[in-house]
């Protein structure tokens, strides 16, 4: 039954939603609009009017070999980053959850990355893998070259995936750690009466219940694994060595920021925006109907 | 032969002690009701035998053998949660069918099973619905039935029946009965309702405050309680406890407003001694004797309940339908001596001669227990 509430005036509601709505446009629909059209559009460089030039911009991106390798660096970082900071936050808020002693110093600890800035967090791992200074520098007097981000894509990539997977674990860890939470704890003791071990628990009982939590955060972690991963970037790599890590984020900022070119890196932008779009529909469309909400069949009365 | 014992049983959580010392056994195929108020640690003696929480000390075995070091699923245990606790993600089916599942059972034989305890328990319909689909009732079935297909040795019920309404409730409690003379599993079951508590049992444990205070038949301890707490807590309206005086001869009582009774026989204790005396409203007779001040009467339907002082202490009574006198300010009572139990300060029971109560020795367990009928 959904409860109307009608105002009587005719325009105070507008009034109400106005600062929000202005907010949205200002911040989002404005800049995006601008973005659209220079997507279509070159900027003469010595000024006069913006020269439609359709879908030039568009078609000059897609066929570059740059933006291929800033493609494929950004899928293997969006799938890396989301593996490792779903699984890890599931892993640390499933012991978390077993309430032994010194675990709020743990979870508190735990908590911690979540409040570090992306650019912080990106120079504290820097003294662990810098080769030079690093504590992680110390593979190669066993063997020189080991360990080089500086010249080896792969090595700079990985450490890349590791500093920015750090700082989004805590946040699927809080997430996960509410919903192991929200478990009623006999439904795990009524599973234990019926036989199953902690694994085949966890993996029957625990895990569905959570998968509602497991969807949002998937959702949420694809989408800015996309995006985020600049800040790191940005102070460990500048996209290199010779683009190993290179992502469609970074190569916006450096297009645009940097070479100036605000048409090219409009339609980047806009191709970000649909990738992104189209990862987020398919993950509707496919893995939330594994997903069960408690509310669709009106769940077990809480007691 | 016994299928349950516990032997000095003792359980702490931190420094709070919720158990001391309990030894209890429980005869194969019986149905023992614990029944106590909420924390006095009737509900972790069930979890202790489930495997759900650790003893501190003492010993455990379920025919036989010693379960305490055991994980739950080894000791042929089955129990019923208060909420149900059912898979909320799984359907009925599923959830009948999960514990055997797990242990390895082929899908054929899962499917044939489910069906047979569906069948039992007329849930044959349900069987593809989900716990949330399902009314309260219902749902309870489905508990039961999630611990009836693994025909395991014991089954413990951890109050089962206090999330349901007053009517289902009675009707489950039958259900529960029914199952139990079928099946004829030992069955552990723990409330705080002292109906439920008398109705299912054929042996009752009355624990308070981590300790059994009484355990026998339920007629035997309505009409024989060993201690001041429980005769207050069996029966409804519960036994009136009056404290009152020995007097000098130690053969009769003093109450507070000088009410005196004599018993015909002496008591064990020091005359002048303080004690308290209980009677059960039923035993209230009315019409002459002392006047006592009415403060009101409740009508029941199935008569009427009638609120009394003796000094400053309020007492009640029961009056069959039948009985149609008007109720006024006063009214003449008598408290028959042999309906009388006396307990010292401390609560212990006072043993009088065996004669002067009148205990009546049920032939068999199934005995109906006469009840006031009030929910």
């Amino acid at each position: 039954m959904i409860k109307r509430v009608v105002f009587e005036d005719r325009w105070l509601p507008y009034l109400l939603i106005g600062p929000q709505l202005l907010i949205i446009f200002l911040f989002f629909y404005w800049p995006t609009g601008q973005a659209l059209f220079w997507s279509f559009t070159l900027e003469p460089p010595f000024g006069g009017d913006a020269v439609w030039v359709g879908l030039r911009n568009l078609t000059e991106i897609v066929t570059s070999p740059v933006y291929h390798i800033a493609i494929r660096n950004t899928l293997i970082m969006s799938v890396a980053t989301t593996v490792i900071s779903l699984g890890l936050g599931l892993i640390f808020a499933v012991f978390a959850d077993r309430g032994l002693r010194g675990m709020i110093f743990y979870k508190t600890a735990i908590m911690w990355p979540y409040a570090v800035a992306a650019p912080v967090a990106a120079i504290a791992w820097q003294f662990i893998f810098q080769p030079q200074i690093g504590i992680f520098g110390i593979v190669n007097q066993w063997y020189p070259g080991l360990w080089n981000p500086a010249l080896n894509g792969a090595h700079a990539l990985t450490m890349v995936i590791i500093a920015s997977s750090w700082t989004s674990i805590t946040f699927n860890f809080v997430f996960f750690l509410a919903g192991l939470q929200a478990i009623p704890n006999n439904l795990v003791e009524a599973a234990a009466m019926d036989g199953a071990g902690p694994m085949r628990r966890f993996f029957d009982l625990v895990f569905p219940l959570i998968s509602p939590t497991f969807f949002l955060l998937l959702v949420l972690n694809v989408t800015t694994s996309f995006t985020e991963g600049f800040g790191i970037i940005n102070v460990m790599t500048q996209g290199g060595p010779g683009n190993a890590t290179q992502t469609m984020v970074y190569k916006i900022y450096q297009d645009g920021f940097i070479g100036l070119d605000l048409s090219s890196s409009s339609a980047q932008s806009l191709l970000l925006m649909i990738l992104i779009i189209a990862v987020t529909l398919l993950q509707f469309r496919f893995v939330e109907r594994k997903v069960h909400y408690a509310g669709s069949d009106k769940g077990e009365a809480s007691e | 032969m016994a299928e349950i014992e516990f032997s000095n049983i003792t359980k702490s959580f931190g420094t709070t002690q919720v158990l001391h010392s309990l030894n209890l056994s429980i005869e194969r195929g019986a149905f023992a009701v614990i029944l106590g108020p909420s924390g006095c640690g009737k509900s972790t003696l069930l979890r202790l035998l489930a495997g759900l929480e650790k003893v501190s000390s003492g010993e455990i075995s379920i025919a036989g053998r010693r379960v305490e070091e055991l994980q739950p699923r080894e000791r042929d245990v089955a129990m019923v949660f208060q909420n149900y606790a059912l898979y909320p993600h799984m359907t009925v089916a599923q959830n009948l069918g999960y514990s055997l599942r797990v242990a390895g059972v082929k899908r054929p034989e899962i499917e044939k099973r489910v069906a047979e305890v569906a069948r039992t328990l007329q849930l044959d319909e349900y069987l593809k619905r989900k716990p949330g689909q399902l009314s309260g009732g219902q749902r309870q079935r489905v508990a039961m039935g999630r611990a009836i297909i693994r025909e395991p040795k014991v089954f413990l019920f951890d109050e089962p029946l206090s999330n349901l309404d007053a009517k289902l409730r009675t009707q489950m409690r039958l259900e529960i009965k029914r199952l139990h003379r079928k099946q004829g599993v030992t069955s552990l079951f723990v409330t705080h309702d002292q109906i439920e508590a008398m109705t299912l049992a054929d042996i009752l444990i009355v624990m308070n405050k981590g300790r059994i205070e009484q355990v026998g038949r339920p007629a035997d301890i309505y009409e024989k309680p060993a201690s001041a707490f429980v005769a207050s807590f069996l029966g409804s309206p519960p036994m009136n406890l009056i404290p009152a005086t020995v007097d000098t001869d130690n053969r009769g009582i003093v109450f507070g407003d000088g009410m005196k009774i004599s018993l015909g026989y002496a008591l064990p204790v020091a005359p002048g001694t303080e004690i308290v005396a209980g009677i059960r409203p039923e035993h209230v007779e009315i019409g002459n004797g002392h006047i006592v001040p009415v403060e009101f009467a409740e009508e029941l339907g199935n008569g009427r309940q009638v609120h009394l002082r003796i000094g400053d202490m309020a007492v009640s009574a029961l009056l069959s339908a039948n009985d149609k006198q008007v109720i006024g300010d006063a009214l003449a009572i008598k408290l028959p001596s042999e309906h009388l139990h006396f307990f010292a300060k401390d609560g212990r029971v006072i043993d009088v001669q065996p004669t002067a109560h009148t205990v009546s020795k049920p032939e068999t367990a199934e005995r109906t227990v006469s009840v006031p009928a009030l929910v």
